[in-house]
Parts: structure tokens; sequence; C-alpha cells
């Protein structure tokens, strides 16, 4: 599915006092395949834009197009729309509510397909569970509050999953794991894209997991996207990010003061890619004396 | 002076169970010093911060802060008003719809006098460049305007202690330095003991000193510059480097000669100095 958002505008609180317009004229295309990012300080109109993408937020300005969703469209079939389109919020692990695992995560698709046998339910939560990488014989049948903090987040993440969205949209999803965590989670993200996931959407305040992970990231900016690229051309600009509040990934700030001493290193700013083409810079240099 | 002392320490959250969260931490921290404490999670970080309060009681061996006794009950109140705490969720740590009643709050439960209590105020809203919010909703500021409150609201007991348990972890970039620069500014202008719990390695370099736990053990104890030139050690415990210094062993396995390097800009320093000399 394809998601075309044009002239997006959103206001919280309208004709209230503490009116706050949160989306100011949002243009943007997100393909279907790709694993795109969403960058943007606080405020910035990003988890505003992405509620819009499943219609936690009623559209009241612009159009949006998900798929064959016309969001502008008030016979909008919200409920196959929603469950083609999975949401997980900031810190999902504060959203578990059941007496066992296996509860939780059926949820939601005890609410998308009634019609599934009890069966046909059992081995979808078995699937979601073991696509995050959980045991589902061992935790089944444990309370979801008992589990670790991590385990707790990808309880979560299988209870989106289990419906097996096409689009699946995750704001800050590896916020607060430790470092080995983050990376499981970018990895589980990676396995899941690509199959039944056609498209991932990440919100992140992490600027070096978007360098390693997107194909494109859209930079929003006082409820507008003001830069949309592949990391690598979002990161070459990183002066601009600087007057935005923006950090940049450790590789485009040494990349901005390498560049200011004369030395160019063409990259994408990962830090495998980085650290291969200062290398190569050196090897060149190298054998450019030894000749 | 000793600001903690862990002798032999171990805690158990199951008193059946011989799985101990810390287990048997040797630790003593001076008055003044900036601290980081690293590790995975469930590595046993917030359970060692939560005995130094009293939050917990140590299953076996003795815990001392400032030279009390934290099994001593007459001592408790003493040291927890000594030991201020911050934690990961802003929204979690608001009690008053004013900030002002927020940072009272604290000062107003052990009885400080009323004259006294707006002083605290002030002196608490003023070291966490706050004042200006003075009378505004918690619950409209940001997260890092949130966490600072919070981190006025301990100020306002004149701890000598502060410790934050991943108290950056839920900011964004702007909220994290804010706190950041409030925590080092207390450390370095009042000489406030801080213990930071952290998963950002870039927060670990500002400390004087890391602390590595795993498995509910201290595994490493030094400045943080150490630590990280330590890197087969700490991936050993599930721990990655900072980004620089990740990307500074990748060029040094290649065979460049290039130093130690944890920043940017002390990256681009040494590649700038190793490529001139190719």
């Amino acid at each position: 599915m394809q998601i075309v958002a044009k002239g997006l505008t959103y206001t919280y609180d309208a004709k209230s006092p503490f009116a706050a317009q949160a989306l100011r004229g949002v243009d943007l295309t997100i393909d279907e395949g790709e694993f795109f990012g969403i960058i943007g300080h606080t405020g910035s109109g990003k988890s505003t834009f992405v509620q819009h993408l499943n219609a936690l937020i009623r559209l009241t300005g612009g159009s949006l197009q998900v798929g064959e969703f016309d969001l502008a469209d008030k016979k909008c079939d919200l409920r196959a729309l929603r469950r083609r389109v999975g949401m997980v919020f900031q810190y999902p692990e504060y959203q578990l509510f059941a007496e066992t695992v296996e509860k939780d995560v059926e949820f939601g698709l005890k609410n998308f397909q009634k019609e599934l046998s009890d069966a046909d339910r059992a081995s979808a939560v078995a699937e979601a569970l073991e696509t995050v990488g959980l045991d589902y014989e061992s935790v089944r049948g444990q309370s979801p509050f008992e589990l670790s903090g991590g385990q707790k987040r990808r309880v979560a993440i299988a209870g989106v999953i289990v419906t097996k969205p096409e689009v699946l949209i995750l704001d800050e999803p590896a916020a607060g794991l430790d470092p080995l965590g983050k990376k499981e989670l970018m990895e589980l993200l990676h396995a899941i894209h690509g199959g039944w996931c056609k498209t991932v959407v990440v919100v992140s305040h992490d600027m070096d997991e978007i360098a390693e992970n997107c194909t494109r990231a859209a930079v929003f900016e006082k409820g507008k996207v003001a830069m949309c690229g592949a990391p690598a051309d979002i990161f070459r600009r990183a002066d601009e990010l600087a007057e935005m509040g923006l950090d940049v990934p450790v590789t485009a700030r040494c990349a901005r003061i390498l560049r200011e001493r004369g030395i160019d290193v063409d990259t994408n700013f990962t830090c495998d890619d980085f650290a291969r083409k200062v290398i190569a810079l050196w090897e060149k240099g190298g054998e450019g004396r030894a000749q | 002076m000793e600001a903690v002392r862990f002798d032999n320490v171990k805690y158990s959250y199951r008193e059946d169970e011989d799985t101990f969260a810390v287990n048997g931490v040797t630790l003593s921290i001076e008055q003044g010093e900036f601290v980081a404490v690293l590790g995975r999670n469930g590595s046993g970080k917030s359970t060692l911060a939560k005995l130094i309060n009293v939050l917990l009681e140590p299953t076996e061996g003795s815990v001392q802060v400032f030279g009390m006794d934290a099994a001593d009950p007459d001592l408790t109140f003493e040291i927890r008003k000594n030991t201020g705490m911050v934690f990961q969720n802003p929204d979690n740590q608001t009690v008053a719809s004013i900030v002002e009643d927020d940072v009272a709050f604290g000062p107003e439960n052990i009885g400080v006098p009323r004259e006294e209590i707006g002083r605290r105020i002030d002196f608490a809203l003023d070291a966490v460049g706050m004042q200006a919010f003075r009378h505004a909703t918690p619950n409209r500021l940001s997260g890092g305007q949130k966490q600072r409150i919070a981190i006025a609201g301990v100020l306002a007991l004149l701890p000598k202690i502060m410790i934050l348990d991943e108290s950056t972890a839920m900011l964004d970039p702007r909220g994290r330095r804010e706190v950041m620069e409030v925590v080092k500014k207390l450390n370095r202008e009042q000489g406030m003991t801080v213990i930071l719990i952290t998963h950002f390695m870039d927060e670990a370099l500002q400390a004087d000193r890391a602390v590595v736990m795993h498995r509910g053990e201290v595994v490493m104890d030094g400045k943080p510059e150490e630590i990280f030139a330590r890197s087969d050690e700490l991936e050993t415990y599930n721990l990655t480097l900072p980004r620089a210094a990740y990307i500074c062993k990748k060029l040094r396995a290649a065979g460049m000669p290039v130093g130690e390097a944890f920043t940017a800009e002390e990256l681009a320093e040494e590649i700038c100095r190793s490529l001139q000399k190719a």
C-alpha cells in the first residue's frame, strides 16, 4: 500500500485558548516496500502525522490516501484499514493488560478476525510470539507483567503483528532499551519487513538508527516536511539539521569536520561504511606514497 | 568522605530462591564523584540504586550512606533525605498541578517551615533553569522540562547524593542535553555526588567514573575512557562502544595508525593525522 499525504493539516484543541497547530500542510509519499524513517524533535508533528495513517486521528484538512483507502471519505472502512495498518505506540509495554501473554496477544485478533477458530487463533499467536523471539509454550501462560522490560515490549509488538499488517508503524520502538536490545529489535523489524509486512515506518530520535536502517526518511519541522530523501542525502545537510535543533549521526559530524579540512568521505553515514571509506582513502594515500 | 559503601551486598527479589539481582557487590563512592552505571537490562543497576536509598534492604552484606548503616531503621529517613532519586518516566513523578507545588511536595512532607520552603523552591528552580515556569502546569511542559522539575523536587530536599535511574531514556536529544547539563552543573558547582544509570554511552563519557554491572556483579570499574578502551571485554557484557570508538577500532584493525577517540571531533582529529602521515 502506498501512502500519499497532500497538504495535511491538523490543529489540537481547535477553537480553544490552547489551540495548537501540529500539522501545517504535510506533503509526503511513502512507497510500498520502504523502511521509512521519520525524524523531528518533540512537537514537530511527527506523531500527529503517523496517527493519521490508521485514522486514530481523523483527517480534518488536506488529503490522505493509504493504499485503496481514501481517509477523506467519511465512509472509509476504518476497521479494514486498521487491520492492514498496524501501529506500535511509544513504550507499548504500558498497554499490556491481560492476565496472560496469550490473552494479551490474541486480543487484536479476536476483534479483527472473529471468525477464526480457536486452533487457528492459537497458531497465529504462537507465530507472532516466535517472530518476536519468544517461546510460545513457555510464555503463553505467564503474566505479561512478570516479564523483563525487553520481553514485555516484544509481547506488545506481537499483539500488533499478530494480524499481519501490511504497513507497520512504530513510534520510537527502541527507546529505553539497552544497546543490544535496540540492535535485536531493529533486526526483528528487518526480518518481518519484506514478508507479509510490506512497509515499515519508524519514528526515531536516534539518527544513527535511521542512517543504519532506513531506505528513506523525512525530517519534520514545525508541522511540515522539511527534508525527504535517502538518509545519506539528509545527513549530508548536517548544518541545516543542527539549525533545527536536531542531532546528526556521529559519522556525519565527523565527515563535516573532515570536509572543512579538505578530506571528502563519500559515505552513507553508517559506521561500517564510514570506516570502509576512510580506510580506502588511507590505502590510496599509502599507494600514492609508495609510487 | 565516603558517600556510599557496599560491602559484599546481595539482594534477591524472591526469598525462596538463590537468584540474586545484586550478587556480592563491594563498591565505594566518594562524595562529589560523578559515577555512571552501565549494564544490560536486568544486570542489577536499578536494584543497586534502590539499595542506596533503602527502597530495598540487602539480603546479605551491608550498605552505608555517609557512614549511616542502611540496616538501621532509625536512620532510614535520614538516608532517604540525603539520597534523591529521579526515575525514568517524567509523567510518573509529578504530584501537583502547578510546578512550584510539585517542587514543594518533598519539603512539605518532611515538615520544612513555610518561609524555608519558599527559599528552597527558588534555589531548586534556579538550579535546573526552570524559574520562569514556576507557575506553569507540568503537563504542558516538554519531557526534558518535566524531568528538570523532577530533579528540582529532589533538590528541594537538599540531598547530598542524586541518583538518576535512566532519567534521560524517554527524552528526545534536546531534553537529554538539558538534563545532562543540569546534572553536570550540580556536580561541578555544588559538589553533588551523582550516580547516573544509563544506556547512553555518550552520557557515560561525561562522568568521572564508570561502573559496569553484569548479572548482579560489578565487572568493570574505572575512568570511562579506560572502560571503553577495553572493548572486547565490554562486548562480553553485551555492551556496545560509543560509535566513534567503534569506528576507531575498525580503522585500527585495518592497520591505520589511529589512537583512541570517543567523540566525532576526536575521531576527525585522529583520521586527519593518520591520513596526513600516509
